[in-house]
Protein backbone atom coordinates (compact mmCIF):
# COMPACT_ATOMS: atom_id res chain seq x y z
CA UNK A 1 0.00 0.00 0.00
CA UNK A 2 1.97 3.33 -1.26
CA UNK A 3 -0.46 5.82 -1.59
CA UNK A 4 2.34 8.99 -1.75
CA UNK A 5 2.61 9.99 -5.37
CA UNK A 6 5.43 12.20 -6.21
CA UNK A 7 3.07 14.99 -8.04
CA UNK A 8 -0.47 15.77 -8.87
CA UNK A 9 -0.24 14.45 -12.38
CA UNK A 10 0.80 11.20 -11.00
CA UNK A 11 -1.85 10.93 -8.18
CA UNK A 12 -4.42 11.69 -10.68
CA UNK A 13 -2.90 8.92 -13.14
CA UNK A 14 -5.89 6.69 -14.14
CA UNK A 15 -8.76 8.44 -12.60
CA UNK A 16 -9.67 10.99 -14.68
CA UNK A 17 -12.73 10.25 -17.44
CA UNK A 18 -14.65 12.69 -19.76
CA UNK A 19 -18.17 13.05 -17.76
CA UNK A 20 -16.76 12.27 -14.72
CA UNK A 21 -18.26 13.66 -10.85
CA UNK A 22 -15.75 15.37 -8.65
CA UNK A 23 -16.06 16.99 -5.27
CA UNK A 24 -13.97 19.29 -4.30
CA UNK A 25 -12.67 20.83 -0.91
CA UNK A 26 -12.12 24.47 -0.29
CA UNK A 27 -14.35 27.59 1.06
CA UNK A 28 -13.58 30.70 -1.33
CA UNK A 29 -10.19 30.62 -2.44
CA UNK A 30 -9.62 28.72 1.62
CA UNK A 31 -8.26 25.26 1.50
CA UNK A 32 -8.48 24.37 -2.39
CA UNK A 33 -6.81 21.84 -3.57
CA UNK A 34 -5.15 24.11 -6.20
CA UNK A 35 -2.74 21.97 -7.50
CA UNK A 36 -5.13 19.08 -7.95
CA UNK A 37 -6.80 21.46 -9.87
CA UNK A 38 -4.09 22.24 -12.21
CA UNK A 39 -3.25 18.87 -13.05
CA UNK A 40 -6.70 18.61 -14.21
CA UNK A 41 -6.42 21.32 -16.30
CA UNK A 42 -3.56 19.90 -17.82
CA UNK A 43 -5.10 17.00 -18.37
CA UNK A 44 -7.88 18.45 -20.16
CA UNK A 45 -10.70 16.04 -19.01
CA UNK A 46 -13.77 17.31 -20.26
CA UNK A 47 -17.88 17.32 -19.01
CA UNK A 48 -16.87 17.48 -15.56
CA UNK A 49 -19.68 17.65 -13.23
CA UNK A 50 -18.24 19.67 -9.95
CA UNK A 51 -19.56 19.46 -6.57
CA UNK A 52 -17.39 22.62 -4.67
CA UNK A 53 -19.10 25.14 -2.45
CA UNK A 54 -17.85 28.12 -4.84
CA UNK A 55 -16.44 27.82 -8.22
CA UNK A 56 -13.12 29.99 -7.38
CA UNK A 57 -12.22 33.06 -8.96
CA UNK A 58 -11.08 34.16 -12.73
CA UNK A 59 -7.88 32.31 -13.13
CA UNK A 60 -7.71 30.79 -9.75
CA UNK A 61 -8.98 27.86 -7.85
CA UNK A 62 -12.03 25.68 -10.03
CA UNK A 63 -11.89 29.40 -12.42
CA UNK A 64 -8.93 27.78 -14.56
CA UNK A 65 -11.15 24.87 -15.27
CA UNK A 66 -13.86 27.07 -16.29
CA UNK A 67 -11.61 29.06 -18.77
CA UNK A 68 -10.33 25.78 -20.18
CA UNK A 69 -14.29 25.36 -20.82
CA UNK A 70 -13.80 21.61 -19.20
CA UNK A 71 -16.96 21.81 -16.68
CA UNK A 72 -20.37 21.13 -17.90
CA UNK A 73 -22.00 21.58 -14.57
CA UNK A 74 -21.67 23.16 -10.82
CA UNK A 75 -23.19 22.30 -7.88
CA UNK A 76 -22.76 24.97 -5.53
CA UNK A 77 -23.96 27.33 -2.80
CA UNK A 78 -22.36 30.56 -3.72
CA UNK A 79 -20.96 31.45 -7.34
CA UNK A 80 -20.47 35.45 -6.79
CA UNK A 81 -17.06 36.31 -7.10
CA UNK A 82 -16.01 34.57 -11.52
CA UNK A 83 -16.78 36.54 -14.32
CA UNK A 84 -16.55 33.86 -16.60
CA UNK A 85 -18.82 31.74 -14.74
CA UNK A 86 -21.55 34.64 -15.09
CA UNK A 87 -20.95 34.42 -18.62
CA UNK A 88 -20.95 30.76 -19.48
CA UNK A 89 -23.84 30.52 -17.04
CA UNK A 90 -25.75 33.18 -18.83
CA UNK A 91 -25.38 31.98 -22.49
CA UNK A 92 -26.34 28.62 -21.51
CA UNK A 93 -22.79 26.62 -22.13
CA UNK A 94 -22.46 26.11 -18.22
CA UNK A 95 -25.21 24.43 -16.10
CA UNK A 96 -25.62 25.30 -12.35
CA UNK A 97 -27.69 23.66 -9.36
CA UNK A 98 -27.62 25.55 -6.33
CA UNK A 99 -27.15 23.71 -3.06
CA UNK A 100 -27.75 25.87 0.51
CA UNK A 101 -24.34 25.63 1.84
CA UNK A 102 -25.19 23.26 4.48
CA UNK A 103 -27.19 20.94 2.43
CA UNK A 104 -23.87 20.54 0.25
CA UNK A 105 -21.98 19.70 3.06
CA UNK A 106 -24.02 17.27 4.47
CA UNK A 107 -24.75 15.80 1.22
CA UNK A 108 -20.86 15.10 0.83
CA UNK A 109 -20.99 13.96 4.51
CA UNK A 110 -24.24 11.31 3.97
CA UNK A 111 -22.73 10.43 0.77
CA UNK A 112 -19.86 9.38 2.85
CA UNK A 113 -21.33 7.54 5.41
CA UNK A 114 -23.66 5.36 3.33
CA UNK A 115 -26.84 7.46 3.47
CA UNK A 116 -28.35 7.79 0.63
CA UNK A 117 -30.39 10.58 1.55
CA UNK A 118 -31.55 12.76 4.20
CA UNK A 119 -34.26 15.24 5.28
CA UNK A 120 -33.77 18.70 6.48
CA UNK A 121 -35.74 21.83 7.45
CA UNK A 122 -33.19 24.20 4.81
CA UNK A 123 -35.36 25.49 1.94
CA UNK A 124 -38.98 24.03 2.66
CA UNK A 125 -41.23 26.72 1.06
CA UNK A 126 -38.17 28.23 -1.05
CA UNK A 127 -37.37 26.44 -4.97
CA UNK A 128 -34.72 24.52 -3.65
CA UNK A 129 -37.91 22.56 -2.46
CA UNK A 130 -39.27 22.12 -6.56
CA UNK A 131 -39.51 18.57 -7.04
CA UNK A 132 -38.33 17.23 -3.80
CA UNK A 133 -40.51 14.80 -1.37
CA UNK A 134 -42.03 17.08 1.50
CA UNK A 135 -42.44 14.79 4.37
CA UNK A 136 -43.87 16.15 7.77
CA UNK A 137 -42.01 15.15 11.49
CA UNK A 138 -43.64 16.16 14.68
CA UNK A 139 -45.84 18.80 12.57
CA UNK A 140 -42.94 20.10 10.55
CA UNK A 141 -41.53 20.03 7.44
CA UNK A 142 -38.67 18.73 5.68
CA UNK A 143 -37.65 18.37 2.29
CA UNK A 144 -35.55 14.97 1.00
CA UNK A 145 -32.04 15.70 -0.04
CA UNK A 146 -30.06 13.00 -1.65
CA UNK A 147 -26.16 12.00 -0.52
CA UNK A 148 -23.06 12.59 -2.88
CA UNK A 149 -20.67 9.86 -4.12
CA UNK A 150 -18.39 11.13 -6.47
CA UNK A 151 -16.36 9.38 -9.31
CA UNK A 152 -13.45 11.58 -7.36
CA UNK A 153 -12.69 13.85 -4.69
CA UNK A 154 -9.79 16.57 -4.49
CA UNK A 155 -9.10 17.68 -1.31
CA UNK A 156 -6.54 20.15 0.72
CA UNK A 157 -4.90 19.16 3.71
CA UNK A 158 -2.21 21.05 5.90
CA UNK A 159 -0.20 18.08 6.87
CA UNK A 160 -0.83 14.07 6.21
CA UNK A 161 1.16 11.13 7.33
CA UNK A 162 2.71 8.59 4.85
CA UNK A 163 -0.56 6.55 5.89
CA UNK A 164 -3.56 8.89 4.66
CA UNK A 165 -4.03 10.52 8.09
CA UNK A 166 -4.91 14.11 7.53
CA UNK A 167 -4.67 17.57 9.74
CA UNK A 168 -6.19 20.95 8.58
CA UNK A 169 -5.35 24.51 9.90
CA UNK A 170 -7.86 26.70 10.70
CA UNK A 171 -10.70 27.10 8.46
CA UNK A 172 -9.06 26.06 5.65
CA UNK A 173 -10.41 22.84 6.67
CA UNK A 174 -14.31 23.74 5.68
CA UNK A 175 -15.61 21.28 3.13
CA UNK A 176 -12.44 19.48 3.04
CA UNK A 177 -13.66 16.78 5.40
CA UNK A 178 -17.13 16.14 4.13
CA UNK A 179 -15.61 16.22 0.37
CA UNK A 180 -12.80 13.58 0.98
CA UNK A 181 -15.06 11.20 2.38
CA UNK A 182 -17.85 11.11 -0.50
CA UNK A 183 -15.40 10.15 -3.26
CA UNK A 184 -14.69 6.77 -4.44
CA UNK A 185 -11.19 7.64 -5.06
CA UNK A 186 -10.21 11.16 -2.61
CA UNK A 187 -6.74 12.05 -3.46
CA UNK A 188 -5.37 15.04 -1.20
CA UNK A 189 -2.67 17.36 -1.45
CA UNK A 190 -0.93 19.00 1.41
CA UNK A 191 1.79 21.43 2.62
CA UNK A 192 3.66 18.78 4.22
CA UNK A 193 4.03 15.11 4.56
CA UNK A 194 5.52 13.95 7.67
CA UNK A 195 7.11 11.03 9.31
CA UNK A 196 4.58 7.99 10.65
CA UNK A 197 4.26 9.12 14.13
CA UNK A 198 4.57 12.33 14.01
CA UNK A 199 1.03 13.14 13.97
CA UNK A 200 -0.71 12.52 17.00
CA UNK A 201 -3.43 10.29 16.82
CA UNK A 202 -5.95 12.03 18.75
CA UNK A 203 -5.91 15.10 16.37
CA UNK A 204 -6.40 13.68 13.18
CA UNK A 205 -9.19 15.37 10.89
CA UNK A 206 -9.90 12.77 8.06
CA UNK A 207 -8.55 9.20 8.83
CA UNK A 208 -6.35 7.55 6.18
CA UNK A 209 -8.72 5.68 5.16
CA UNK A 210 -10.56 7.74 3.22
CA UNK A 211 -7.56 9.11 1.64
CA UNK A 212 -6.28 7.14 -1.54
CA UNK A 213 -3.69 9.13 -2.55
CA UNK A 214 -1.76 11.79 -1.24
CA UNK A 215 1.11 14.29 -2.89
CA UNK A 216 2.89 17.12 -1.19
CA UNK A 217 3.85 20.44 -2.90
CA UNK A 218 3.94 24.33 -2.51
CA UNK A 219 0.67 26.52 -1.92
CA UNK A 220 0.12 30.06 -3.32
CA UNK A 221 -2.92 30.17 -0.95
CA UNK A 222 -4.19 33.35 -2.42
CA UNK A 223 -6.06 35.50 -0.20
CA UNK A 224 -9.29 36.69 -1.68
CA UNK A 225 -10.66 39.74 0.70
CA UNK A 226 -7.43 41.16 2.57
CA UNK A 227 -9.12 42.93 5.61
CA UNK A 228 -6.57 44.10 7.96
CA UNK A 229 -7.21 47.09 10.98
CA UNK A 230 -5.47 49.77 12.13
CA UNK A 231 -2.80 49.20 15.45
CA UNK A 232 -3.46 51.82 17.44
CA UNK A 233 -1.02 54.10 18.52
CA UNK A 234 1.42 53.56 21.80
CA UNK B 1 -34.76 61.34 10.73
CA UNK B 2 -34.25 57.59 10.64
CA UNK B 3 -31.48 55.49 12.43
CA UNK B 4 -28.39 55.38 9.69
CA UNK B 5 -26.48 51.89 9.48
CA UNK B 6 -24.57 51.99 12.51
CA UNK B 7 -27.34 52.94 14.86
CA UNK B 8 -29.48 50.11 12.80
CA UNK B 9 -25.98 47.68 13.82
CA UNK B 10 -26.43 49.37 17.62
CA UNK B 11 -29.73 48.22 18.09
CA UNK B 12 -29.58 45.23 16.75
CA UNK B 13 -26.48 44.18 19.15
CA UNK B 14 -29.35 45.33 22.08
CA UNK B 15 -30.87 42.14 20.81
CA UNK B 16 -27.48 40.04 22.01
CA UNK B 17 -27.83 37.92 25.44
CA UNK B 18 -24.97 36.73 27.78
CA UNK B 19 -23.36 33.31 26.66
CA UNK B 20 -25.13 32.82 23.19
CA UNK B 21 -23.38 31.73 20.25
CA UNK B 22 -24.69 34.30 17.24
CA UNK B 23 -24.35 34.46 12.87
CA UNK B 24 -23.71 37.26 11.73
CA UNK B 25 -24.63 37.83 7.81
CA UNK B 26 -22.25 40.19 5.92
CA UNK B 27 -23.27 44.02 5.64
CA UNK B 28 -25.03 46.00 8.18
CA UNK B 29 -24.85 42.76 10.66
CA UNK B 30 -21.62 42.34 10.42
CA UNK B 31 -21.47 46.17 12.02
CA UNK B 32 -23.43 44.55 14.95
CA UNK B 33 -20.06 42.93 16.72
CA UNK B 34 -19.06 46.61 17.34
CA UNK B 35 -21.77 47.59 20.05
CA UNK B 36 -21.84 44.44 22.07
CA UNK B 37 -23.01 45.62 25.12
CA UNK B 38 -20.42 45.53 28.25
CA UNK B 39 -21.11 42.32 30.10
CA UNK B 40 -22.74 40.92 27.58
CA UNK B 41 -20.12 38.03 25.98
CA UNK B 42 -21.28 36.25 22.79
CA UNK B 43 -19.41 33.84 20.92
CA UNK B 44 -19.51 34.25 16.98
CA UNK B 45 -19.90 31.84 14.43
CA UNK B 46 -18.75 32.02 11.18
CA UNK B 47 -20.20 29.24 8.73
CA UNK B 48 -17.11 28.39 7.07
CA UNK B 49 -15.96 26.43 9.75
CA UNK B 50 -15.47 28.49 13.29
CA UNK B 51 -16.45 29.53 16.52
CA UNK B 52 -14.45 32.54 18.14
CA UNK B 53 -14.48 34.72 15.12
CA UNK B 54 -11.58 37.61 16.18
CA UNK B 55 -11.26 40.78 14.80
CA UNK B 56 -9.53 41.57 11.50
CA UNK B 57 -6.00 41.36 11.41
CA UNK B 58 -3.09 43.71 12.01
CA UNK B 59 -1.36 44.78 8.72
CA UNK B 60 1.27 41.94 7.91
CA UNK B 61 -0.53 39.27 10.30
CA UNK B 62 -2.79 37.93 7.37
CA UNK B 63 -3.71 34.10 7.29
CA UNK B 64 -4.50 32.93 4.00
CA UNK B 65 -6.12 29.94 5.87
CA UNK B 66 -8.32 32.39 8.54
CA UNK B 67 -11.34 33.76 6.91
CA UNK B 68 -15.01 34.60 7.47
CA UNK B 69 -17.69 33.30 5.48
CA UNK B 70 -17.06 37.27 3.34
CA UNK B 71 -14.09 35.93 2.62
CA UNK B 72 -12.09 38.20 4.50
CA UNK B 73 -9.33 37.86 6.61
CA UNK B 74 -9.83 37.33 10.26
CA UNK B 75 -7.91 36.21 13.25
CA UNK B 76 -8.27 33.77 16.30
CA UNK B 77 -9.93 34.43 20.66
CA UNK B 78 -8.35 31.90 23.26
CA UNK B 79 -11.77 30.56 23.17
CA UNK B 80 -11.71 29.67 19.06
CA UNK B 81 -13.10 26.01 17.68
CA UNK B 82 -12.30 25.42 14.38
CA UNK B 83 -14.42 22.17 12.63
CA UNK B 84 -15.32 21.55 9.09
CA UNK B 85 -18.54 22.43 6.74
CA UNK B 86 -21.26 19.58 7.88
CA UNK B 87 -20.58 20.03 11.88
CA UNK B 88 -20.71 24.00 11.03
CA UNK B 89 -24.23 23.26 9.77
CA UNK B 90 -25.14 20.76 12.13
CA UNK B 91 -24.95 22.89 14.67
CA UNK B 92 -26.68 25.84 13.09
CA UNK B 93 -29.53 23.11 11.71
CA UNK B 94 -29.57 21.27 15.30
CA UNK B 95 -30.71 25.14 16.54
CA UNK B 96 -27.32 25.32 18.76
CA UNK B 97 -26.86 28.75 17.07
CA UNK B 98 -29.16 30.80 19.19
CA UNK B 99 -29.67 33.79 16.65
CA UNK B 100 -28.54 34.73 13.14
CA UNK B 101 -28.72 38.44 12.22
CA UNK B 102 -29.34 39.04 8.84
CA UNK B 103 -29.42 41.49 5.82
CA UNK B 104 -33.10 41.56 3.90
CA UNK B 105 -34.55 42.83 0.31
CA UNK B 106 -38.23 41.98 1.33
CA UNK B 107 -39.70 40.83 4.48
CA UNK B 108 -43.70 39.91 4.62
CA UNK B 109 -45.52 40.25 7.33
CA UNK B 110 -46.07 35.93 7.95
CA UNK B 111 -41.99 36.35 8.83
CA UNK B 112 -40.90 34.95 4.87
CA UNK B 113 -37.71 36.42 3.70
CA UNK B 114 -36.38 37.54 1.04
CA UNK B 115 -32.78 38.00 0.69
CA UNK B 116 -30.84 35.73 -1.79
CA UNK B 117 -32.25 36.22 -5.66
CA UNK B 118 -33.26 38.77 -7.66
CA UNK B 119 -34.84 37.33 -10.98
CA UNK B 120 -33.36 38.45 -13.81
CA UNK B 121 -30.53 39.67 -12.54
CA UNK B 122 -27.34 38.49 -11.56
CA UNK B 123 -27.92 35.12 -9.02
CA UNK B 124 -25.14 34.81 -6.85
CA UNK B 125 -26.53 32.32 -4.58
CA UNK B 126 -28.07 31.72 -1.12
CA UNK B 127 -24.87 30.89 0.46
CA UNK B 128 -25.78 29.77 3.77
CA UNK B 129 -28.72 31.96 4.04
CA UNK B 130 -31.43 29.33 4.08
CA UNK B 131 -29.82 26.42 6.23
CA UNK B 132 -29.16 29.75 8.94
CA UNK B 133 -33.06 31.03 8.72
CA UNK B 134 -34.10 27.39 8.71
CA UNK B 135 -32.08 26.30 11.84
CA UNK B 136 -31.08 29.43 14.25
CA UNK B 137 -33.28 29.72 17.24
CA UNK B 138 -34.36 33.29 16.59
CA UNK B 139 -33.44 35.83 13.25
CA UNK B 140 -33.63 39.08 13.46
CA UNK B 141 -33.16 40.89 10.02
CA UNK B 142 -31.75 44.63 9.65
CA UNK B 143 -33.10 46.58 6.75
CA UNK B 144 -33.87 49.30 5.18
CA UNK B 145 -37.41 49.96 5.69
CA UNK B 146 -38.06 51.04 2.00
CA UNK B 147 -36.25 50.18 -1.53
CA UNK B 148 -34.04 53.53 -2.71
CA UNK B 149 -37.80 54.51 -4.92
CA UNK B 150 -39.74 54.65 -1.59
CA UNK B 151 -41.25 51.61 -1.81
CA UNK B 152 -42.05 49.47 1.42
CA UNK B 153 -39.45 46.42 1.17
CA UNK B 154 -41.89 45.63 4.75
CA UNK B 155 -44.70 43.63 2.36
CA UNK B 156 -47.79 41.68 2.86
CA UNK B 157 -46.17 38.85 0.94
CA UNK B 158 -43.18 38.75 -0.89
CA UNK B 159 -42.64 39.44 -4.31
CA UNK B 160 -38.69 38.11 -4.73
CA UNK B 161 -38.29 34.21 -4.20
CA UNK B 162 -37.99 33.17 -0.47
CA UNK B 163 -35.23 32.12 1.46
CA UNK B 164 -37.29 30.78 4.08
CA UNK B 165 -40.98 30.61 4.72
CA UNK B 166 -41.96 32.11 8.09
CA UNK B 167 -38.68 32.36 9.82
CA UNK B 168 -38.55 36.09 10.56
CA UNK B 169 -38.44 36.84 14.20
CA UNK B 170 -37.70 40.56 14.35
CA UNK B 171 -37.14 43.43 12.09
CA UNK B 172 -35.14 46.49 12.90
CA UNK B 173 -35.32 48.70 10.26
CA UNK B 174 -33.85 52.20 9.74
CA UNK B 175 -37.18 53.22 10.94
CA UNK B 176 -37.81 51.18 14.00
CA UNK B 177 -38.23 47.65 15.67
CA UNK B 178 -41.32 45.45 14.39
CA UNK B 179 -42.05 41.82 15.47
CA UNK B 180 -43.62 39.47 13.52
CA UNK B 181 -47.14 37.87 15.18
CA UNK B 182 -50.09 36.10 14.72
CA UNK B 183 -51.73 38.33 12.24
CA UNK B 184 -49.12 40.85 10.96
CA UNK B 185 -46.58 42.99 12.44
CA UNK B 186 -46.28 44.59 16.04
CA UNK B 187 -44.58 47.82 16.17
CA UNK B 188 -42.32 47.63 19.17
CA UNK B 189 -40.25 51.17 19.01
CA UNK B 190 -39.62 54.13 16.55
CA UNK B 191 -36.18 55.27 15.40
CA UNK B 192 -35.40 58.73 16.82
CA UNK B 193 -37.66 61.11 15.35
CA UNK B 194 -39.90 59.07 13.45
CA UNK B 195 -43.42 59.00 14.24
CA UNK B 196 -45.47 56.23 13.91
CA UNK B 197 -47.41 57.60 11.40
CA UNK B 198 -44.58 58.04 9.25
CA UNK B 199 -43.90 54.12 10.12
CA UNK B 200 -47.01 52.62 8.77
CA UNK B 201 -47.30 54.72 6.12
CA UNK B 202 -43.71 53.29 5.28
CA UNK B 203 -45.23 49.61 5.74
CA UNK B 204 -47.47 47.72 3.50
CA UNK B 205 -47.70 44.87 5.99
CA UNK B 206 -50.13 44.59 7.90
CA UNK B 207 -49.59 46.47 11.16
CA UNK B 208 -51.51 44.55 14.62
CA UNK B 209 -51.70 46.09 17.96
Amino acid sequence: MKKVYPDAKSALDGLLFDGMFIAAGGFGLCGIPELLIAAIRDAGTKNLTIASNNAGVDGFGLGVLLQTRQVRKMISSYVGENAEFMRQYLSGELELEFNPQGTLAERMRAGGAGIPGFYTKTGVGTVIADGKEVKSFDGQDYILERGIVSDLSIVKAWKADPSGNLVFRKTARNFNGPAATCGRVCVAEVEEIVPLGALDPDKIHVPGIYVHRLIAGPHEKRIEQRTVRKRESA
Amino acid sequence: MAWDRNQMAARAAQELQDGWYVNLGIGIPTLVSNYIPEGVEVTLQSENGMLGMGPFPFEGEEDADLINAGKQTITELPQTAYFDSAQSFAMIRGGKIAMAILGAMEVAENGDLANWMIPGKLVKGMGGAMDLVAGVGRVVVVMDHTSKHGESKVLKACTLPLTGRGVVNRIISNLGVLDVVPGGLRIVELADGVTEAELRAATEATIVN
